[in-house]
């Protein structure tokens, strides 16, 4: 099914979408409606233009691929399925995702995998090709963030505050530096050539997307971030 | 040896004439209070792990037991009282953050008991509820400001979805880990059986209660706990908690230790992990943020069902609420201070927060002060107690109340404030196998059916005797109540008069 979105608003979109049995759903003209593909299982998704916050939230299994720059919470509790966008995307990425994947080709907003969690085969990851903002992987419970820092100019690709509540889960961020001021709970350091194969699918995966070098990418340095269990985010408690 | 700077809040008082060493007390105590000393043959009982549950004086045979309050005082000092100064010295022992349960037990106002109801003399006589009927259905959601007729005449009956009660009562959200799989199941039943509905907190729904979908209304937290489509799906309601009564401003935080099998099963998180609820959603940070999570959360329902967004009664609670009532909700539900939970920070639980009555009252005034009244239904919880404290919410402004507390009082639950520790000798606020088998849910359910049944006759009555058939008519109807011995401010808050004018 085509769609030319430019004469809608997102609740006839989503009408249109919801409604359609067509797996492959192609929407061109999308400026800024929210709710794309909230809860689709098994569809595939194309969106040309912008699309409005929340695209894919509570994904169940279905591809979404955006051509232009994504807005705020894409992704938000997603169950599984993917997520990817052909520009920049901005705060609140993945959101509580549990499974699935999200590639972004460019930069990523603040809190992007914030409270990202894993229950057994349910295990999700984002991949951020440029930089993201601050708070990056906040309360993070599972799963896997890579950061891949291309053409970032800044010696560090992530914002302020790194990893703040993470309790599970990986972060790995490429560079030279490690993040700065992370929180005592978080450990960090150099990606060994073993902790990179945790990786590596992903990073072939985002390069086939997006047509980079993935043999480039994993040769340079990268920092992995875990949370400290020597140093929970536990409070002492006393019953009263 | 060590010094004991405070003692035991109770003492165990046994009628050894009574007693018959048949030791049932020593079996059902978790706190480990009462043993059997072979030796001797007698049995003993430390107090200094009882939490005054009652349950050994409920099991035992020959009623040879009662728990009091330990006698034993430090000199007597109205500022500093012994329970103050008792968690000075479990702070300066610990570095711990205090940490109780259930809801607030101090001595603030009830404003429920300054409050008296209305009855009907002579003019507009009172109904008999036996022989005339009553109506306490009520539909909660968006209610459309005009009757929009179809082409050929008939009536539009395309409304925004919403929950149909049998009568204004729910279960308040209780998350199962806070509270054992028996103690849901009750819940579950009653719900369904009254036509009523239950609701799962935050920590997802047993795949066992995927049933009861139709009665059920399912939470969406910052956690996001068990939160996927079909958990949405399976809702007759989703409900946003944005706050709670008993900790407004806290998130929530169930250890790793409590995450066994099931519960992870059901959060959907490994055993073992800690489960942080962040404080705020970190997605919304004004109403506009809030509107797309409800949004969101319609598009991902197909806009079937209701979306309730849940806060605590805090000082501006008319605003929020106003906010909330502009953010396409449904439904508002408002938890006072004295709201209940598993788990709170003593200091928090104990000063954080305003009184459900007057918190409903200002925004039920609010929203009519603007014209949006319609566009939501109010629910408030945070201690309704009785079926009078139901009608006078009623009469104050809410369309249905939620109880949270009365339903465990139902399952036994004696309000030892102990819930953290996870030993609930009762069934309820517990994981552990051996005492979630002493609730049953069949025996649960009926007591909690009972329970409404109960409250929806003596509404009933109440009803009746002001002269009112029907809910709808008692609803924000505020000339049926009359203030005593409250103050100015606290009339105008609460938009009533004194008794007597």
């Amino acid at each position: 099914m085509v769609i030319n979105a430019e004469e809608y608003d997102y609740y006839e979109l989503n009408r249109i979408i919801t409604g359609s049995d067509d797996t492959d759903i192609d929407v061109s003209g999308v400026m800024g409606q929210r709710y794309i593909g909230c809860g689709a299982s098994n569809k595939s998704i194309t969106v040309h233009g912008i699309p409005g916050n929340a695209l894919g939230a509570y994904l169940d299994g279905s591809t979404i691929t955006v051509y232009g720059n994504a807005q705020d919470a894409i992704g938000d509790t997603m169950n599984g399925g993917e997520i990817i966008v052909h520009g920049n995307c901005g705060d609140t990425t993945g959101y509580a995702m549990r499974s699935g994947k999200i590639y972004v080709k460019g930069n990523a907003g603040y809190r992007v995998g914030i409270h990202m969690k894993e229950y057994k085969e349910l295990y999700p990851k984002i991949i951020i090709g440029g930089s993201v903002g601050d708070f990056l992987g906040e309360y993070q419970a599972g799963g896997i963030i890579v950061v891949l820092g291309i053409g970032c100019e800044a010696s560090v690709p992530v914002g302020s505050f790194c990893g703040t509540g993470m309790h599970g889960g990986y972060i790995f961020i490429r560079g030279d530096e490690p993040p700065r001021g992370l929180p005592v709970q978080v450990c960090c350091e150099t990606a060994t050539d073993e902790d990179k194969k945790i990786i590596k699918e992903y990073v072939e995966e985002f390069c086939t997307h997006f047509g980079y070098d993935a043999k480039e990418l994993l040769a340079s340095r990268f920092f992995k971030l875990t949370p400290n269990t020597a140093s929970p985010y536990k409070q002492l408690y006393t019953n009263n | 040896m060590a010094l004991n700077y405070y003692q035991p809040l109770f003492e165990v008082i046994r009628d050894k004439e009574r007693c018959i060493k048949c030791q049932a007390c020593a079996r059902q105590c978790a706190n480990l209070v009462h043993s059997y000393d072979e030796e001797l043959d007698v049995m003993v009982s430390d107090p200094t792990e009882c939490v005054d549950c009652q349950r050994c004086v409920s099991i035992c045979p020959t009623r040879a037991l009662k728990i009091t309050d330990n006698p034993n005082t430090f000199r007597r000092n109205s500022n500093w009282s012994m329970q103050i100064m008792t968690e000075v010295y479990k702070q300066a022992d610990s570095g711990g953050v205090l940490l109780s349960a259930m809801g607030n037990p101090k001595e603030y106002p009830v404003y429920w008991d300054k409050i008296l109801l209305n009855a009907s003399q002579v003019t507009n006589p009172p109904i008999d509820p036996l022989r005339e009927p009553m109506e306490t259905k009520v539909f909660l959601g968006k209610k459309p400001r005009n009757v929009k007729f179809n082409k050929d005449g008939t009536v539009n009956t395309d409304i925004s979805p919403t929950l149909e009660l049998s009568t204004p009562i729910m279960f308040s959200a209780m998350s199962y880990g806070s509270i054992s799989k028996n103690a849901h199941e009750s819940l579950a039943r009653a719900a369904t059986e009254l036509g009523i509905y239950y609701n799962t907190g935050e920590g997802g729904l047993h795949r066992d209660f995927y049933k009861y979908g139709p009665n059920t209304i399912v939470q969406v937290a910052s956690g996001r706990f068990g939160v996927f489509k079909d958990y949405l799906e399976t809702g007759a309601a989703v409900e946003i908690k944005m706050g709670q009564g008993a900790k407004p401003g806290i998130g929530g935080h169930l250890p790793g230790a409590k995450i066994l099998e099931d519960i992870s099963k059901t959060r959907m998180i490994p055993m073992g992990a800690d489960a942080i609820s962040p404080a705020p959603h970190h997605d919304i940070y004004s109403i506009e943020d809030l509107r797309q999570l409800v949004y969101s959360l319609k598009e991902a329902t197909c806009y079937k069902k209701p979306i309730i967004v849940k806060i605590a009664a805090v000082h501006n609670v008319a605003a929020i609420a106003s906010g909330i009532a502009r953010s396409g909700a449904d439904i508002i539900a408002i938890d006072g201070y004295r709201g209940g939970t598993g788990a709170a920070p003593t200091r928090i639980r104990d000063n954080v927060g305003i009184p459900i009555e007057l918190a409903l009252a200002s925004v039920d005034q609010r929203l009519r002060d603007e014209g949006i009244r319609n566009e939501v239904s109010v629910v408030v919880a945070g201690s309704v107690r009785s079926s009078a404290d139901v009608v006078k919410a009623i009469a104050l402004g809410a369309d249905a109340v939620y109880i949270g507390t009365a339903a465990l009082l139902a399952l036994g639950c004696h309000l030892c404030r102990s819930c953290q520790t996870g030993k609930c000798n009762w069934g309820i606020a517990t994981q552990r196998p051996d005492l979630v088998k002493r609730l049953n849910p069949e025996i649960g359910y009926k007591r909690l059916v009972n329970l409404v049944h109960a409250w929806d006759h003596e509404i009933k009555e109440m009803m009746g005797g002001m002269g009112i058939n029907s809910i709808e008519a008692l609803r924000g109807n505020r000339l049926m109540l009359r203030g005593i011995g409250l103050t100015e401010k606290e009339l105008e808050v609460l938009g009533i008069q004194h008794a007597g004018q």
